[in-house]
């Protein structure tokens, strides 16, 4: 077959439809974005009528797609590293029910935070909950992972943990399909005991799981992803994993690595491989993108032979994304290096769009916060973030999604007045529900800006689940009708926007302002479309 | 045989456009290819890079490592300066000399044009008068990939084929057009490296 060009993501995409896959389920969240959106535009995934409709938030989605796997189906569900936080409660739990169907977790990790507010390393969270991971190194691998890791996950009736980080999910190569396997047929699970985590259940899935992990190190000593190279110079050894061995190789072409090298894509870390190399070098040294997982591991508490390197002894930075020049120096190799920045070359940071709602809105905010003064505006994750910077300076918090209003809450607790919070949409109805909940419940006198764009922005303008909801919702949830107040964020409306925010704000209870208007972004392209029929 | 390229430029500029257009016709020639692009936040108004490699060997890196690109393609000039640290000495710069002011810090014109003529080998082109004088403002890169053409280590025309496989759905017209801003470029290129 011949190749086709795939990011990274597309190839997971891909590779999972090739597999079989019956639905995806996510919330979009970048790194991960385009696997979803590659399966929505797949006419291959059109023709098998594979779910791909964006879930509420990671937590629905994980528990869609074990209820998908349940019924025996393959189900894949995709997210950001943060985005496992908050479905850590289905994710954990369903390393004790196990899989029936294929069941393949895919968390895309961002170290560098290009776009996140942290850099945690996912295969802890697969190591937490005792499962298998596999971290491909190139796209093809991508491809190939995706597709083993339902064979594997049907195989030990277990979920697997696919980790990617943003270089290969947004990277682009050439791949090899294979042959399309058809979908699963439903299911449904048989033993009426093994999705019942009831203590007395739990105990006897859980000793099963600890059982299996010999079998799962087993498979990852023998998995053709893992594989040692054998070297001349065994002054050193090296471990390198995931994207890490391609910057590793980066600095040998042309010529052969002299170091003995193994390279880890599967997990549990096989230990056998490990202790052959560490045998026989000198010094190893571990290449890893994200945390010292391995190095952790391979050093110890004691750290009593000080001759492994990477990430804890300086070798390599702590923190941050790898990248060729850093393995270089690691390695004792020459560094190399172009000239450097001029110095008038000023900074771009990423910025609202011209025309952005969200800029009237805060223009409208910070004119009625004046007589406030700063620190009272508690704020989510989204494009509204960048509210945070010049020009506007109009947010003090960003945390998680749907802290805006719980924080809020808070902070009013504790007595500040006046108290602000302000969510998009789509970060509403992911995670900012229940906040606001708490905090009609308690009639805590804060005021909620809703910013409603349409949609799920910042990830490129997904549909949203809060699309013509918002008030209803806030509603529904019970607050005041006289208290929800929908504005039109345009520089027309300023003074009136302005005087609706300062008598929310004198309100002593719960109120939300949606300031509405669609998104530039995709209002521009619905335009276009439009244009063109 | 191998080429590095940094593309460079501002969120929505469509750096993009120039990466898929070399790519295809790399993919025609049996190359391997690998290209990291920047999605998410930063697409935003900021500034936004593309690695993209070829070779006629597997390509292990997805990052080029710095001090070894082969080219820096920018859509706009003080762009084309911020991967100055990844340029080979011998490399070349090929930029767009249109700014695209959209923070209140952005150099002036005398600094910035200082600052490009330091550049030993460059090719610097008013790419968005070129498309316009041509009737497509929008086919600016075109313009610029032309400009970037003779340094790509392929014939003229395999870059030609591959701009009409890319507008071929959108008609004879487009097209022509966009292969007239590929010409432009290129000729001003031949005249001015």
């Amino acid at each position: 077959m011949a190749k086709i060009l795939l990011l990274g993501d597309e190839a997971i995409a891909q590779g999972a439809l090739d597999a079989g896959l019956s639905g995806v389920y996510a919330y979009p969240g970048t790194p991960s974005t385009e696997i979803t959106e590659y399966i929505q535009n797949s006419k291959q995934a059109a023709e098998g009528h594979i779910h791909s409709i964006w879930a509420g938030n990671e937590k629905t989605a994980m528990e869609s797609a074990i209820g998908m796997s349940y019924a025996g189906k393959r189900a894949l569900v995709c997210m950001k590293h943060v985005g496992l936080n908050v479905a850590a409660d289905p994710f954990m739990n369903s390393s004790i029910t196990g899989a029936n169907g294929g069941l393949v977790v895919l968390v895309a990790d961002d170290p560098s935070m290009h776009s996140s507010q942290d850099e945690q390393d996912s295969r802890y969270y697969a190591k937490f909950a005792l499962i298998p991971t596999m971290e491909p190194s190139n796209q093809q691998e991508a491809y190939d992972m995706a597709y083993d890791a339902f064979e594997l996950s049907e195989k030990f009736h277990t979920p697997v943990l696919l980790r990617v980080t943003t270089r290969l999910a947004h990277s682009r190569a050439g791949v090899e399909r294979r042959a399309a396997r058809p979908q699963n047929e439903l299911n449904v699970c048989s033993n009426p005991k093994q999705f019942v985590l009831l203590p007395a259940n739990a105990r006897v899935h859980y000793r099963a799981l600890l059982a299996k992990q010999a079998d799962f190190e087993t498979e990852a000593e023998n998995s053709k992803y893992n594989f040692y190279k054998e070297g001349t110079d065994k002054k050193m050894g090296i471990i390198a994993s995931g994207i890490g061995y391609n910057y590793l190789m980066e600095n040998f072409v042309g010529t052969t690595c002299p170091y003995p090298v193994l390279k880890i894509s599967q997990y549990p870390v096989p230990t056998k491989l490990v202790a052959k190399m560490v045998d026989e070098c000198e010094s190893v040294l571990v290449v890893e993108e994200g945390y010292p997982l391995i190095e952790d591991q391979l050093r110890g508490l004691l750290n009593r032979t000080g001759n492994i390197k990477g990430r804890m002894d300086g070798t390599l930075p702590r923190d941050g994304e790898l990248n060729p020049n850093l393995v270089a120096k690691a390695l004792g190799m020459p560094d190399s290096y172009g000239t450097p920045v001029p110095e008038i070359v000023a900074p771009r940071p990423p910025a609202l769009c011209n025309g952005c709602p969200h800029i009237d809105t805060y223009l409208a905010l910070n004119e009625a916060m004046k007589e406030h003064g700063p620190g009272k505006v508690f704020a989510d994750i989204g494009c509204y973030t960048l509210g945070a910077l010049p020009p506007y300076k109009a947010i003090y918090t960003t945390v998680d999604m749907g802290a805006s209003i719980t924080m809020a809450k808070g902070a009013a607790d504790a007595g500040m007045s006046p108290c602000v919070a302000v969510i998009g949409d789509s970060t509403f109805t992911h995670s900012g529900m229940t906040s606001l909940l708490d905090a009609i419940y308690e009639n805590t006198p804060i005021t909620v800006l809703i910013l409603d764009n349409s949609t799920t922005g910042m990830t490129g303008g997904q549909d949203s689940h809060a699309l013509g909801r918002i008030g209803n919702i806030c509603k529904g949830l019970g607050v005041a009708e006289e208290h929800i107040r929908i504005i039109t964020p345009l520089a027309k409306n300023h003074d009136a926007n302005v005087q609706v925010i300062k008598e929310e704000l004198a309100y002593n209870g719960v109120s939300v302002i949606v300031p509405t208007r669609e998104c530039i972004q995709t209002l521009s392209r619905r335009m276009k479309a439009q244009a063109k029929k | 045989m191998k080429i590095d390229i940094i593309l460079a430029g501002v969120g929505g500029q469509g750096i993009l456009s120039i990466a898929s257009t070399i790519g295809v016709a790399a993919v025609k020639k049996g190359l391997y290819l690998k290209q990291a692009e920047v999605h998410g936040m930063s697409q935003r108004g900021g500034d936004v890079q593309s690695h993209f490699r070829l070779a006629d060997y597997e390509i292990a890196s997805d990052l080029i490592p710095m001090g070894k690109a082969d080219l820096i393609i920018a859509v706009e000039p003080m762009e084309s300066l911020r991967y100055l640290p990844w340029l080979a000495k011998d490399g070349w710069v090929i930029t767009n000399d249109q700014p695209f002011i959209n923070i209140p810090n952005y150099p002036d014109e005398a600094a910035l044009k200082a600052e490009l003529d330091k550049l030993p080998n460059k090719v610097v082109i008013n790419a968005d008068q070129i498309a316009k004088d041509l009737g497509s403002a929008r086919s600016a890169n075109m313009v610029i990939l032309g400009a970037a053409a003779p340094f790509l280590k392929m014939e003229y025309a395999e870059i030609e084929d591959a701009v009409r496989t890319i507008f071929a759905r959108k008609g004879d017209a487009v097209v022509n057009t966009n292969l007239a801003c590929l010409k432009a470029g290129y000729d001003f290129a031949q005249k001015n490296q």
